[in-house]
């Protein structure tokens, strides 16, 4: 720590230098008067501060925060990894670029582990860019690092199709009545992994990240409330994530929660498949724990200081 | 007058699809109307282009307030829909070489992947990030330890947020079983459990008494819609 | 006894895959005999469904007593290999099996499962059966029934407020602060901003969206206030457009109405967002109403909203969006409030009648939740399985 700090003194300096305007109201206007009339601004740049820095830190350290796997991380994990080679999973991306920061990670960790224990990966979309999503991870997991695996025979973009929990209705007792090509537009009958599968119902998994709606909800209540044999796991917002655990575990035996639950479960895969020197990308949720952890602390610390102030006002108004 | 057409046919459509949902034969139509539904929306975008064009072309010409920003749209608009639809740069399909529009507009490499991959992107995970900083301004403003409740609201929060991070787990390793044979009936208090356990039993209660609520609502207008007693937002007040 | 394929799929799968990996790496507890096997199968239509289910009936092995379970097995004509279906413990001699295609006959094996892992010969239907759909589905019965009970007591409610019984509705600021709100922006002489969210025209929070734009549109003519509507859906717009005219129209105001005001943004959740966040630091309305279905859009609005000083009132029924208003709004319409809005606003019997039907609707799920929890506790503690059978059936059957 020290030793990046000396290293890294330019950065120490602007970040004091951004800060000295603030110190002076301080002085001039004193500390209780500052932070009664503190202009949002000031919260803006320090959260900057908070996010920034950790990130800088990590990218030059390499170095982590250990993470602990819950229950609901291992019982994800144990969805997928309990499948043999060649079994079929389904993998609905339901995101788009404004949320991919926060499950692009978990959307990697998820093929990752799929192309790792070598299971036959469809993908689809509900959301229009879901399908741009599928092919960015694609081309991040699979093209650079499981080159063995070939595109029809081992997975496969179905893409997107509007119609939004509609399409799950349809598909979960007939794919191809909706789907009569994949992505790039090749029949379905000239696709080897196609053969035989007629509906939703026969893949072992359907793994579900999902940014709203149509989502995990809605897979739940169309997918696997009529066929409970389903296996549903799913990765969801820091938003969307409270939502969903009145499904867990019956519906939902897995749910992965932002960032944090990314993280848990990236550790799970990256200990039983990555090795130790696991490339970065795919330790991506837990170099985010760290900005993770500074922002909450200063949330926390933000809350304490107002609330400070308010219980000092109203015992001086008494 | 001018609102009894309208009125019928959400009447008819509502009441024949609530129908449909327990006749085996019929329950499909309420995909059907979902598809009408999509058509109509589709159809929508062309009505939305040429109001979007209209606002901003009239903004530009009127020299209003801000109409640089409208002619920012205007041109990123035309732009993104020209190279879309003509699909600049753009490999044909293998399937059908010969013909030069066969492949996808989103190919990797294409003028608009270019835009989607370096514009869109980055300028939406923007306008999301923005989130993040909203809510420490709105926290430090709005959480106030004015009552029991909100000083339960606030212990919760902390709780929250130390424990969806590696600090929940370092303040309360403590409570471990090998420490003290004990710790093993407390294990529950460390934060993390304690995380998992507040979202999935009091948020979950919570959650679902707010969403009984809204599904009742849910009926409730549905219904006065569909028989035509609740007509305001056909502007009838 | 019968069961159902519902909900025990997953264990069931479990014990079989525990059993069959049993066999496998142990075969010493694979050793001895076969039990006896079931005989009489039967496969026959389930009666009043929508073509997807056939009733399975069997007369129990001889070793019954001795029996991990019963293995059912399925193929349709069209397929060569018989499937496992489901494996249903010792004492049941009944199964619905469901997800059928009605298109193809479908044959059933049934065979004995012993505690060593054996299995016995299997007893067989003979002839093909084909699921048929009847003109009702039965299996939703019990959902009709609440349908009508809630429907009904809406409508009931409906008729006596009509014939004059008196309805009490308690305060909600939030409505009662729409007009103050609008009244402040015309003595401020700035705009008022109306976000319908971000969802179109079949979502139902657009439509109580527009119930109260109705208000404040009609409330903005009569004080010659500026109203602006940017939307998100093109559909949404033209709908906006209609309540406003008629709205001004309501109002005596007709020549005030300009169609321009309610204009489309872009579908795009984050460019709308962009361009309601520019438009509200530019002209700084000084009250902005957000009615409608809300996602991450909603704190970034309304933080920037309470930057500007604007007076600002919120309703929404996306639960994940509400702390956030109540964060930066003054006044927020907490899912049902936000429903009650056109009653409440409008004050017509008809529709208060419509909010005291709820109340019915929400004492019925209260009593429900209930019985079913003191159920669950009562099988619980007694380990009754007359009181068991019964939650299963209200939990299983009726909620299903």
């Amino acid at each position: 720590m020290t030793e990046f700090i000396v290293n890294q003194w330019w950065l120490v300096a602007i970040v004091i230098a951004s800060l000295i305007p603030l110190v002076m109201r301080i002085v001039s206007a004193g500390l209780l008067e500052t932070l009664r009339t503190l202009d949002r601004r000031w919260i803006f740049l320090l959260l900057l501060w908070a996010v920034l820095i950790p990130i800088y830190f990590i990218g030059v350290t390499g170095r982590t925060f250990p993470e602990v796997p819950s229950v609901l991380a291992r019982a994800t994990f144990d969805e997928i990894d309990r499948l043999n080679p060649g079994d079929p999973i389904l993998l609905a991306f339901d995101y788009d670029p404004p949320s991919e920061g926060e499950l692009g990670p978990m959307a990697t960790a998820f093929v990752y582990h799929a192309a790792s224990k070598k299971l036959r990966m469809y993908f689809m979309a509900l959301w229009p860019l879901g399908a741009q999503m599928i092919d960015n991870t694609i081309a991040k997991v699979i093209t650079p690092d499981f080159r063995d695996l070939v595109y029809g025979r081992d997975y496969i973009n179905l893409g997107f199709k509007s119609g939004q929990e509609g399409v799950i209705k349809v598909v979960v007792t007939n794919l191809r009545e909706l789907y009569t090509t994949d992505s790039r537009g090749t029949a379905m009958q000239d696709i080897p992994m196609m053969e035989g599968i007629t509906n939703i119902q026969q893949m072992k998994v359907i793994v579900s990240v999902s940014a709203g709606y149509p989502g995990t909800k809605e897979w739940v209540q169309y997918a696997v409330t009529p066929f409970p044999s389903l296996r549903l796991v799913a990765g969801a917002t820091g938003v969307q994530a409270p939502l969903l655990y009145p499904y867990v575990p019956r519906q939902l035996p897995g749910l992965l929660g932002a960032i944090k639950g990314a993280a848990e479960y990236e550790k799970l895969v990256v200990d039983a498949y990555g090795g130790a020197n696991a490339d970065p990308k795919y330790l991506e949720a837990l170099r985010r724990m760290g900005p993770q952890l500074v922002a909450h602390l200063l949330i926390i610390t933000l809350i304490v200081v107002a609330n400070v102030v308010f219980l000092m006002d109203r015992g001086r108004k008494r | 007058m001018k609102q009894t057409g309208p009125l019928l046919i959400t009447a008819a459509g509502g009441f024949v699809l609530i129908v449909a949902y327990f006749i085996p034969f019929a329950q499909n139509w309420g995909e059907l109307a979902a598809i009408w539904f999509d058509i109509l929306a589709a159809v929508a975008f062309i009505l939305g282009g040429g109001n979007l064009l209209k606002t901003h072309l009239k903004r530009i010409s009127d020299r209003a307030r801000g109409w640089g920003y409208s002619g920012v749209v205007v041109v990123s608009f035309l732009a993104t829909l020209f190279v879309g639809l003509v699909k600049v740069g753009v490999n044909p399909s293998a399937q059908f070489p010969d013909f030069a529009w066969s492949g996808q507009y989103r190919q990797m490499g294409s003028a608009f992947w270019y835009l989607f991959q370096y514009a869109f992107t980055p300028l939406t995970a923007t306008m999301f990030s923005l989130l993040a900083f909203y809510i420490a301004s709105a926290a430090f403003r709005a959480f106030r330890a004015k009552n029991v409740e909100a000083v339960l609201l606030l212990g919760t929060a902390f709780i929250i947020l130390l424990g969806r991070t590696f600090a929940g787990v370092a303040l309360t390793s403590w409570i471990d079983p090998d420490v003290w044979a004990g710790f093993a009936y407390f294990t529950g208090l460390r934060l993390e459990n304690l995380t998992v356990y507040i979202m999935s039993v009091f948020n979950t209660a919570g959650n679902r008494a707010i969403m009984i609520g809204i599904a009742l609502g849910i009926v409730a207008t549905s219904l006065k819609v569909l028989l035509g007693i609740d007509r305001s937002y056909l502007g009838k007040d | 006894m019968s069961s159902s394929l519902k909900g025990k799929g997953s264990a069931k799968r479990s014990i079989a895959a525990a059993v069959a990996c049993a066999a496998l790496f142990f075969p010493a507890l694979a050793a001895g005999q076969a039990p006896a096997p079931p005989s009489g199968l039967t496969a026959r239509d389930h009666s009043w469904d929508n073509g997807t289910r056939i009733d399975l009936q069997w007369t129990a092995s001889a070793d019954e007593a001795t029996l991990r379970g019963y293995v059912v097995r399925r193929r349709s004509t069209v397929e060569t290999n018989f499937s496992v279906v489901d494996i249903v413990p010792a004492g049941t001699n009944a199964l619905t099996v469901g997800s059928l295609n009605r298109e193809a006959g479908h044959l059933f094996r049934v065979t004995a499962l012993g505690a060593n892992s054996l299995e016995s010969t299997p007893a067989a239907t003979t002839a093909p059966v084909f699921p048929t759909m009847e003109w009702f589905d039965g299996t939703r019965v019990w959902f009709l029934f609440t349908l009508v009970l809630l429907c009904g007591s809406v409508v009931a409610f409906i008729v006596l407020a009509r014939r004059g019984m008196p309805l009490t509705l308690r305060r909600i600021a939030g409505l009662e602060a729409v007009d103050d709100a609008v009244g402040r922006a015309t003595e401020m002489g700035r705009p008022c901003l109306f976000i319908p969210g971000i969802n179109d025209m079949n979502e139902i929070q657009t439509i109580a969206g527009l119930t109260i734009l109705s208000r404040v549109a009609k409330t903005a003519a009569e004080y010659d206030a500026k109203l602006e509507v940017p939307t998100s859906k093109s559909l949404v717009m033209t709908a906006a457009r209609e309540t406003m005219q008629t709205a001004f129209l309501t109002a005596g105001r007709p020549e005030a109405y300009n169609p321009d005001s309610v204009y489309y943004v872009t579908d795009e959740q984050f460019g709308y967002v962009a361009y309601v966040q520019g438009l509200m630091v530019r002209e700084k309305p000084a009250a902005c109403f957000y009615m409608g279905s809300f996602f991450a859009e909603s704190l970034i609005l309304a933080e920037t909203g309470n930057a500007i000083g604007a007076i600002q009132i919120a309703g929404t029924a996306q639960p994940a969006q509400l702390p956030f208003f109540v964060a930066a709004c003054d006044y927020t319409l907490i899912g049902e409030e936000f429903f009650a809005a056109s009653a409440y606003l409008s004050g017509e019997p008809d529709q208060l009648g419509s909010l005291k039907g709820q109340d019915v609707g929400k004492l019925l799920v209260g009593a429900g939740i209930l019985l079913g929890v003191l159920g669950a506790t009562a099988a619980a503690l007694t380990g009754s399985a007359f009181i068991e059978s019964l939650v299963n059936f209200f939990t299983g059957t009726m909620l299903t």
